[in-house]
């Protein structure tokens, strides 16, 4: 009974990291893609650890239900870092939204962030500086 | 202290992570646990007190089912959004408030809004919030705020402060 629940878990779980995947490729810039990417390759990956979890309680395995939950909870707790990460590099290393016009609250505070950096004596990339210069345009 | 607390969690994580009583487990455990909390020093959090105040794992068990709601919720609309042809969007960044004090519950914050419907923090800047919207709804900014950072914030500031 367990397994039968289990594969149901896991079914889901598949379900939806191809809603991810169908995400990826219908949005259109990475802004969008990490959201689409980050809810449901979290959800998914969560639940398929869920039905391993449920074949280790089935199974009397108790060692792989533990390691699946854990597992589980270290997916949860880092993957919107993760997705915070690659956003914010993509957005300080300048690759523009897809939507034009779309409203844009980070970029007084991404300019700070770069000047800063240029003050550390990194030098920023030029392809930075170009966006940032079509962001204020804009 | 806060290291002490630290390493035996780290170490217990080990054992439980490898599901043996091996002595070379266990003392490889301590090892690798003394390490990254000694490490990890500079971000741990000071007040330790807070981890034996009953009240505040109450409302962390209330948390949990009440963020997993909202998990499945965000699937669900992220779906809606990507099976329709019309695909209806219009994201963009928003700036907002939280009025929440400490850096733990800032953080669990940034992350539980990561989770949750059409939304993903992008930087926390003290008291600033900059997040990814794929839809925006309304621009009045205090209704923003209630929708994306209202949900979780009483029930954090119970937990956290």
């Amino acid at each position: 009974m367990l397994e039968r629940i289990g594969y149901i878990v896991i079914g889901i779980g598949v379900a939806f990291e191809i809603l991810g995947c169908i995400g990826l490729i219908r949005l259109s810039d990475v802004y969008d893609r990490a959201v689409a990417a980050t809810k449901c390759v979290t959800m998914g990956t969560c639940m398929m650890l869920c039905g391993v979890a449920l074949f280790g309680a089935a199974s009397g395995n108790w060692s792989m239900l533990v390691k699946a939950v854990i597992c589980a909870l270290f997916v949860l707790l880092t993957s919107p870092v993760a997705a915070h990460a690659v956003l914010r590099g993509a957005y300080l290393s300048g690759v523009p939204m897809a939507h034009t016009g779309a409203e844009d609250g980070f970029a007084q505070r991404a300019g700070e962030l770069r000047r800063q950096h240029q003050a550390n004596g990194q030098p920023a990339e030029s392809a930075g500086q170009e966006q940032e210069a079509s962001h204020e345009e804009a | 202290m806060k290291v002490l607390v630290f390493w035996i969690f780290a170490a217990a994580l080990w054992m439980l992570l490898f599901w043996s009583a091996n002595p070379a487990v266990i003392a490889g455990g301590c090892l690798a646990g003394l390490v990254v909390s000694l490490a990890m020093r500079p971000l741990l959090p000071d007040n330790l007190g807070r981890l034996l105040d009953v009240r505040r794992w109450f409302w962390a068990a209330l948390f949990v089912p009440y963020f997993l709601y909202y998990v499945v919720r965000a699937n669900l609309d992220i779906m809606l959004r990507v099976l329709n042809p019309d695909l209806p969007i219009r994201p963009g960044i928003v700036k907002l408030r939280t009025n929440l004090q400490s850096p733990m519950a800032r953080m669990f914050l940034a992350n539980s809004i990561s989770l949750t419907p059409g939304t993903l923090t992008i930087d926390l800047d003290g008291q600033d919030l900059y997040v990814h919207w794929i839809n925006i709804s309304t621009d009045e900014p205090d209704r923003r705020g209630e929708l994306i950072v209202g949900k979780f914030e009483p029930l954090l500031r119970r937990i956290f402060e």
